[in-house]
């Protein structure tokens, strides 16, 4: 049962009060793409062991969507961010880092 | 024979005598027993018989650890099964009765069941499972099924109330002997918020049956100078008869409280489950003993060394009169020390280590006890009660030299830590071979959101079993920082006894008492190519059901590792998961049955549909009326007169269901053209229009009517199910994908009561009501307009899903009541009904409406159906549009929307296969289509229906075959799915 801070109001949600998103920073797109470009929008998703970003909702309190950095194995929380960004905060970045010097940054993950 | 003793019994109350029933016969124990304690007194030692070869079962332990006394307990709506007798407190008239025996415990014609043995080895579920088939279904299962199964739950409701109890901690201790006492309280002094936990009744755990003294004084007085300090901080919350169920994700954690199990009448909750957030949780849970593998360990009066010592400090209660002690360590020698002190005769110490010099079997010797070194127990000579022992060489094959004879055996395999709730969230574990336990490993704890520990363990949970070590770690854990080591257990690791024992002594050795699992079991499995432990656990049932391998999970993977040539941690131990032990499914649910499970959502006009013969059914968190039946009434009668009344006349029906969503700002208009698949944004304030939306996979998932409020407001109406989804579905569009986009949503679904009027008299029965002018010139088809009619402010929505004249008049929900009754009273003279649920979807399933949820199941999408008409093929984009131009989307085999009209004017089947005379690869009968919505139409007095169909649209007049649950077919022609008025000139009149 995951404690996530919701970056708009900024309570300290329990997992009951969030609804899970899936993955985070997908490009959308729409008509005009290429069967590979659709599929990789559509149903390719990073599972990683490890670092991991993903979309919350703060269903059952402010109504608004959020981004959360965590780790899948060990239930780290590295920040959570709004749902508007389209980079990754720099502190976010830097405490994954310092947390785990080997992780690589997927090219899908901008830096702010 | 098991008995009570003259004196003795720290726990229980002489002065209090206790009536109870156990099999039918009264028996009498005292209050500070446990059922166990009580049924030992009684010389029950027989209490149940295994779930395989339906073996007499003994008392084997003294806690929740017990794998054999399991009872049914408490009679009618208070009967629960598998309770376990060493955790049950006695009360005055208890009633508990054996399991798993039939026709009576000490005749179980289940027993045969052992004469099978050899067909019953590991994996014996799977391997019947497979072949000769005719022998499980006719010989197998039968008899299995009649046999097997712990215990049979009642079938009555159950009669008692739960509670769900939050809490938060800084600290949070699970466990209340010594270790878990001190831990609470060093976070105590540190100010920390602190919550403790014990599973039992009773505080501090095995140190006053133990241990001489803590820190220089009697156990049982440093616990209550301890408790006593706890109990006068504010900062400390103690909860006994609270067990620590499970450990969850960033400190969250599970405690079971048995509130009045032991008080049965009191006006309480049963149980309270205690849902916690913690920022550091200390387990402070102790260790299990083991059992040691030796031929006839199951055989009643072979029980665990240190509950015999339990039984006979705590309860004054003596397993037997003449005691074999047999073990691989120094502990087990502190029972045959207290059983001597007890005035009971040891007959000897059977100790598997070539020598034994510790201060404890010194003490021993001194006191005259026979200590046997290198030797080992053959076999228990017994059936239903062991009456003696054949001792051999423990290096040796078993060949048994001396009888012993006895009437109980205490054994002693050396303690495993319990490290269940440390696993539960990930902590691991590192062997410690000099010990021969599983500990916690420090380095790898079970970490929160801040990527610390979150966990620790402390005392025996944590390998430090006793004394100045064990609260030194205690303070430890709850302090930070690290504990001396303790001094190591003397022990020898012993897996099976005698160590060279051959086939035919392995396949009388138990690992697991409950589930009947003998050593030869592991072995086989093992032979059989099972590595990994959590297969051997599912192929031989080691550690299965209640038990889940409390006693027998290391002894059982230390047998497999040596049969695979592989170390002890290089096997591993299966998953350790919540719950501890087993919680009831009271305290699961908590306050949430019956009328609370979930909240009832009401219209305003519910009360008054009650009144009048509504047949609810579901529709969410809804209640909806099916039909309104007058006495007598059959539904199908009810349905067949409301479809008439409103086909011929006027009907009203409750529509406040509906999901309606406003949509506002100056980009409204460009979002909804991106969520419907037609165009919104040019909708002229006034006018309806019909919509469909489809997820990003390009299926439907919603349709409904949207009207345009004004220049930059939107009203979506959805179906009854969708309004919650469909608007997190936009807020997810608009948060996260448009957010620059200038629009706002609003749920407003309950603000409003909305009735549809619909019939060729509904126009009539507004006007006489008064007020907003609802002419044809006023207020066209697909129109909407704003008013008053009696009085009551509303817009009315020319819409109509029954295919007839119709007004859907939305009103304040306040006003809803009122507006109802208005459109009633008014009415009398048109012969206004009300009319259900049914009776509209009949009606829209005549016009070849569809609906979702029917027609629609997240596989169709909106050009099978037909609705290419509401799809726009000027805009660039919407939600699904990309998907549907994917191959498969646009195949021209895809299944398509027809109507279907039996031969015979019959109700096809829901969900019925059009089937074909071909066979696919795998001889199966190749199908063409399938029914998504059926009934009898009273308008037509025949079966219609609507159905997918490959090429469907393309083949009507054709005959279809589809089949029927009792194996026949029955043919149906495709025709048009709009049957009703398929000009639409009745609801554009
Ligand atoms: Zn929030």
């Amino acid at each position: 049962m995951l404690i996530l801070t919701c970056p708009c109001c900024g309570i300290k949600a329990d997992e009951t009060e969030l609804a899970p998103g899936g993955e985070a920073h997908i490009k959308r797109h729409g008509p005009g793409s290429s069967d590979a470009e659709f599929e990789a929008y559509l149903f390719t998703r990073a599972n990683p062991r490890g670092v991991h970003f993903e979309r919350w909702r703060h269903a059952y309190g402010c109504g608004k969507w959020f981004l959360a950095a965590r780790a899948t194995d060990t239930l780290e929380v590295f920040g959570t961010y709004p749902a508007t960004s389209t980079a990754v905060p720099d502190a976010i970045l830097s405490r994954i880092r310092a947390r785990r010097p080997d992780w690589i940054k997927p090219d899908r993950i901008k830096p702010a | 024979m098991s008995h009570r003793l003259p004196s003795g019994g720290r726990l229980i109350d002489r002065a209090t005598t206790l009536g109870f029933t156990f099999n039918g016969r009264r028996l009498k124990g005292y209050g500070g027993d446990t059922l166990a304690s009580a049924l030992l007194g009684n010389d029950r030692m027989l209490v149940g018989r295994s779930f395989k070869y339906h073996r007499p079962r003994g008392i084997v332990a003294s806690g929740p650890e017990e794998p054999n006394a399991l009872v049914g307990l408490g009679q009618g709506a208070r009967f629960e099964p598998n309770q376990r007798a060493t955790t049950t407190d006695l009360f005055a008239d208890l009633v508990a009765q054996s399991q798993n025996h039939w026709p009576s415990l000490d005749f179980d014609i289940g027993a045969l069941n052992g004469l099978m043995s050899r067909f019953l080895s590991a994996g014996f579920y799977y391997k019947t499972f497979i072949h000769p088939r005719a022998f499980w279904k006719h010989l197998f299962e039968p008899t299995i099924r009649h046999s097997a199964g712990l215990g049979r739950p009642t079938s009555e409701p159950d009669a008692d109330r739960y509670e769900h109890l939050y809490a938060f901690a800084d600290v949070l201790v699970i466990g209340g002997g010594i270790a878990g006492l001190q831990a609470a309280r060093t976070a105590a002094e540190s100010g920390a918020r602190v919550m403790i936990w014990e599973q039992s009744a009773h505080w501090g755990g095995r140190a006053p049956v133990d241990d001489p003294d803590v820190e220089g004084m009697p156990p049982d007085d440093w616990i209550s100078a301890t408790l006593h300090w706890l109990r006068a901080q504010p900062n400390v919350t103690l909860r006994s008869r609270t067990m620590g169920a499970g450990v969850y994700d960033h400190g969250y954690a599970l405690g079971y409280e048995r509130v009045t199990d032991h008080l049965p009448g009191l006006d309480a909750p049963r149980h309270r489950l205690w849902r916690v957030r913690a920022g550091r949780i200390i387990t402070a849970t102790g260790a299990i003993e083991r059992p040691l593998s030796f031929a006839g360990n199951d055989v009643p009066g072979v029980m665990l060394a240190g509950a015999v010592r339990d039984y006979v400090v705590n309860f004054g209660v003596a397993p037997g009169r003449r005691t074999v002690i047999v073990t691989n360590n120094d502990d087990a020698y502190r029972t045959a020390i207290t059983l001597h002190s007890a005035g009971l005769e040891v007959a000897a110490v059977i100790d598997a280590r070539a020598r034994a010099t510790g201060d404890l079997p010194q003490r021993a010797r001194s006191l005259g006890i026979r200590v046997m070194t290198g030797r080992a127990i053959a076999r228990v000579r017994g059936g239903g009660r062991v009456t003696g022992v054949d001792i051999c060489q423990h290096t040796g094959t078993g060949a048994a030299g001396a009888l012993i004879a006895c009437d109980a055996v205490a054994m002693s395999g050396g303690w495993s830590p319990v490290v269940h709730l440390w696993s539960h969230c990930g902590g691991k574990l590192i062997w410690d071979a000099g010990a021969a336990l599983f500990r916690p490993d420090p380095a790898r704890a079970p970490t929160g959101a801040d990527g610390a520990a979150f966990v620790a363990a402390a005392g025996a949970a944590n390998g430090v079993m006793r004394g100045a070590a064990l609260l030194a770690d205690a303070r430890a854990a709850a302090a930070g920082g690290d504990a001396p080591a303790p001094e190591p257990e003397a022990i020898t690791p012993v897996w099976i006894m005698p160590a060279a024992a051959g086939p035919g002594l392995r396949a009388k050795m138990w690992l697991d008492f409950q589930n009947d699992v003998k050593v030869s079991d592991v072995q086989q499995a093992a032979r059989e190519g099972y590595v990994s432990v959590e297969h051997a656990k599912r192929y031989t049932t080691l550690g299965m059901a209640t038990d889940q391998g409390k006693l027998g999970n290391i002894n059982g993977l230390a047998v497999l590792s040596d049969a695979q040539g592989a170390p002890i941690p290089d096997v591993g131990t299966t998953t350790f998961r919540p719950p501890y032990t087993p919680i009831s499914m009271g305290a699961i649910a908590g306050e949430a049955r019956g009328d609370v499970f979930q909240p009832l959502r009401r219209t305003p006009m519910h009360d008054w549909h009650a009144a009048h013969g509504a047949d609810w059914e579901p529709a969410g968190q809804w209640r909806r009326p099916y039909c309104y039946l007058r006495p007598g009434e059959a539904r199908n009668d009810a349905v067949a007169r409301e479809i008439l009344a409103v086909r011929g006349g006027v009907g009203l029906i409750d529509a406040s269901t509906l999901g309606k969503i406003i949509v506002k700002g100056p980009d409204a208009g460009r979002f909804l053209d991106m969520l419907y698949t037609n165009m919104m944004s040019n909708l002229a304030p006034g006018k309806c229009r019909y919509g469909l939306m489809c997820s990003e996979n390009g299926f439907l998932i919603d349709d409904g009517v949207v009207a345009r409020i004004d220049e930059d407001t939107w009203l979506c109406h959805t179906t009854t199910g969708g309004a919650d989804r469909i608007h997190a579905h936009m807020e997810d569009w608009l948060q996260c994908e448009w957010f620059d986009w200038r629009v706002y949503t609003a749920n407003v679904t309950e603000q409003f009561a909305q009735i549809a009027v619909a019939g060729p008299k509904a126009r009539d029965l507004l006007q006489a009501l008064g007020g907003l002018d609802v002419s044809s010139g006023a207020l066209p088809f697909m129109s909407w307009a704003g008013g008053r009619l009696a009085g009551i402010p509303l817009r009315a929505y020319r819409i109509s899903f029954s295919g007839e004249l119709s007004y859907e008049l939305a009103t304040p929900a306040g006003h809803g009541l009122a507006l109802w009754r208005a459109l009633v009273d008014a009415g009398q003279d048109l012969g206004v009904i009300a009319y259900g649920t049914e009776a509209m979807h009949v009606m829209r399933a005549e016009k070849g409406f569809i609906m979702i949820g029917d027609e629609t199941d997240g596989t169709v999408i909106p050009q099978d159906l037909g609705l290419g008409w509401a799809i726009s093929r000027k805009k660039a984009d919407y939600i699904g549009k990309r998907a549907q131009e994917r191959a498969h989307m646009t195949d021209p085999d895809r299944w398509k929307l027809v109507g279907l009209q039996t031969l015979d004017g019959s109700v096809l089947p829901e969900g019925a296969y059009a089937v074909t005379d071909a066979r696919n690869a795998n001889g199966q009968v190749v199908t063409e289509g399938r029914v998504t919505s059926t009934c009898h139409s009273p308008t037509f007095d025949r079966g219609i229906a609507m159905g997918l169909v490959r090429h469907g649209p393309d083949r009507m007049g054709e005959v279809l075959r589809f089949n029927r649950v009792d194996g026949t077919t029955v043919e149906a022609r495709i025709v048009d799915p709009c049957l009703y008025d398929p000009k639409g000139g009745r609801q554009d009149v």
